[in-house]
């Protein structure tokens, strides 16, 4: 990404090979196009994925995610394109000789088997001496701190233990590239939360090369280095969290990641990469700013995030951006709180506040009149 | 516990007390008596007219002497050992014909599955005994199979396949397959694909992930199939008397002769009382597999 953003955690600021012509890719994807019949899951993708990254593949369901993993794995061959693994391309390689494992997503344990023979199933079959099968069962029973289970079956652990073993049992033979079919899809939200540091934890500790699939943006975000937005088989952006977030370079993503408002409009250009933006009959024109160059009246929608917008009952006269509405409704969440505003088109923009008060003293209620505010830079102005 | 739990356990108990403990008091009980030209053929009778001392003499007149019968003729112990052997090897046989069909089915595509299950069932809307006659029409000298096979130029000479131990293997497997497929399907059927898979990218092969994935996760419906053709096997009747020849030798054959040619209800009753002790053994296996089943789903 051009845009230079501020990494969100220590590792990002130094890990970049995406950025590095010089570096060469772990995966290779090149125009790889996958057909089920007439319909096309996977509609000419090219994509490189590096040693080491986080990897997110992010969309709705049906979106093609899970093809183009199951295409890693072996589990799908491309119809066109050709995948490259490591140099190698893949293509005729079964499951069983790729350098890959796989996370499934109902984490597949042998209902037969206990959890140290699942996790040393994949080692028994490379023909490992037997005494260091059983150092590295030892050594990934630690890893997701399972030790004390060692001897139970599936079926008498819980579900977030359930899928430790899966993951355990999928880095047993150290693969070169670890795929995560939704992998806390079936843990409930506060388990879900932990789980995602333990695998970024695990996933650093290891320096394995991660590729997961998502259909949870929230996920995707806290433990990707780069994220893919998918839909219809097409890749729509691929950029690390905080640029996918800051800048979606459509409003598909802009809806996708997180909450948005997003208001259409007719771009006149101001000079500098700011526009003014005509989005109602009569009202005051929107400032946006973009490195794209637009022509004038060119249709665009500007995007801004809920927490961008300043709410208040006077009309703030410093910021670039103010519009007049009702409060529609209050979606209370506890720690913040978000304002549904009815502007005098109709539309309703959203605005969100951190509730630093008691919310005995909120001063805005149903029915007020109030002022939306936001800076020129904090919307982002889009052309699709 | 309340009455009406009371009542719904006693339902089932009342029907086995019927339907098969008192059946089997009377047939033991005939066991222990002797012979008689009379009707029913055999005495003492109880007749309760007499009384206490009645019912004492009735007792006394019972013993062992039918079961000491057969433990002195050599024919029974053979029978048995025969028919344990032809039992064991046809469910062998009926495993290998079945599993690959059970198998076949749960992998068959998701809308021909119903189908082929009603074909498995089919063959039970004709009468097993009108089936087993079929099989003679195939089989015998001038039958279907020679013909089919002569015209082929395969054999010169009819084989002789009717009334050998052949036939009656060919007539069990062929009436006890269903038997063997159905549980096996159930359990294959419900089977995750992803396991495979898992086993595939953990390093299998197809055929060690069938090996180490696919038959144990069936190994529940593969006893429960073996049981439900190895028991009623042991027993069979029809089957060896109409197929089977003269040297074919079934406990069931021998019981029938010992019932309506000698009319010796007695030893009848003693074969029949030792042949459902030889079946408790495994039938107690077949719970005791379905317990466990019950208990690892659960």
């Amino acid at each position: 990404m051009a845009q230079a953003t501020k990494p969100q955690r220590a590792k990002a600021e130094a890990f970049a090979p995406w950025q590095d012509a010089s570096t060469r890719p772990l995966i290779e994807f090149r125009g790889v196009t996958k057909r089920f019949g007439t319909f096309t899951a996977i509609d000419d993708i090219s994509l490189d994925i590096y040693a080491k990254e986080f990897f997110a593949l992010l969309g709705p369901s049906g979106c093609g995610k899970t093809t183009l993993m199951r295409m890693l794995g072996g589990f799908e061959t491309p119809t066109e394109g050709t995948i490259l693994l490591d140099g190698q391309d893949v293509a005729g390689v079964p499951p069983n000789r790729r350098a890959t494992n796989m996370m499934f997503q109902s984490y597949a344990l042998f209902p037969h088997l206990d959890i140290a023979e699942n996790i040393a199933f994949g080692l028994r079959r490379a023909k490992i001496p037997k005494d260091q099968i059983a150092a590295r069962v030892d050594e990934m029973l630690k890893l997701v701190q399972l030790t004390p289970y060692r001897s139970r079956k599936p079926h008498q652990v819980s579900g977030g233990q359930r899928q430790r073993v899966a993951l355990a049992r999928a880095l047993a033979r150290a693969p070169k590239l670890l795929l995560l079919d939704e992998p806390l899809g079936a843990l409930d939200k506060k388990l879900r939360q932990e789980t995602q540091f333990e695998l970024m934890d695990i996933q650093e500790k290891t320096g394995t090369t991660f590729v997961i699939v998502t259909h949870d943006q929230e996920e995707a975000m806290t433990v990707a280095s780069r994220v893919a937005v998918m839909d219809h088989g097409k890749l729509v952006q691929v950029a690390t969290p905080d640029a996918i977030y800051e800048t979606p370079n459509s409003t598909y993503v802009a809806d996708f990641i997180g909450d948005v408002n997003i208001i259409e409009g007719a771009a006149t250009p101001l000079g500098e990469g700011r526009y003014e933006i005509h989005w109602a009959e009569g009202a005051t024109p929107l400032i946006g700013t973009t490195d794209e160059a637009l022509a004038t009246g060119a249709k665009v929608y500007l995007a801004i995030r809920p927490e961008k917008v300043a709410i208040s009952t006077e009309n703030p006269e410093s910021r670039a951006n103010a519009v007049p509405g009702t409060v529609h409704d209050i979606a209370y969440l506890g720690n913040i709180s978000t304002y549904h505003v009815e502007l005098a088109n109709g539309a309703i923009v959203k605005a969100q506040t951190a509730n630093t008060h008691r919310i005995a003293r909120r001063d805005i209620t149903w029915d007020d009149p109030v002022w939306l505010s936001w800076t020129d830079t904090a919307g982002v102005v889009l052309t699709r | 516990m309340n009455a009406r739990r009371l009542i719904l356990i006693a339902v089932p108990y009342m029907w086995l007390l019927a339907l098969f403990l008192v059946p089997f008091l009377i047939v033991l009980k005939i066991s222990l008596s002797d012979t008689a030209l009379s009707i029913p053929p055999y005495t003492p009778t109880l007749d309760l007219s007499q009384g206490w001392e009645g019912l004492k003499a009735f007792w006394a007149e019972l013993d062992f002497e039918n079961f000491i019968f057969l433990t002195e003729d050599d024919l029974y112990w053979k029978a048995y050992l025969s028919s344990l052997k032809i039992a064991a090897l046809s469910t062998c046989i009926t495993l290998l014909v079945g599993y690959p069909i059970a198998y076949g089915m749960a992998r068959a595509d998701e809308s021909w599955r119903p189908t082929l299950l009603m074909l498995v069932i089919l063959p039970f809307w004709t009468s097993f005994l009108i089936r087993v006659y079929a099989w003679i029409g195939i089989l015998s000298g001038e039958g279907y199979l020679n013909q089919f096979l002569m015209s082929l130029g395969i054999i010169g000479e009819p084989l002789t396949i009717l009334n050998t131990n052949t036939a009656v293997y060919i007539g069990i497997v062929y009436t006890y397959l269903p038997f063997m497929i159905l549980p096996i399907y159930a359990t294959l059927e419900k089977m995750d694909d992803s396991l495979l898979e898992a086993a595939e990218d953990l390093g299998c092969s197809r055929i060690s992930a069938f090996w180490l994935v696919t038959v144990p996760l069936s190994k529940s419906g593969i006893i429960a199939g073996c049981f439900l053709v190895f028991i009623p096997t042991i027993g069979e009747f029809v089957i060896p008397s109409l197929l089977g020849g003269s040297q074919t030798l079934m406990i069931g054959k021998v019981l029938w002769e010992e019932f309506f040619s000698n009319r010796d209800w007695p030893v009848a009753s003693a074969v029949a009382v030792i042949l459902l002790l030889i079946l408790v053994i495994p039938i107690i296996l077949f719970q005791r597999n379905e317990q466990k089943q019950r208990e690892a789903e659960g």
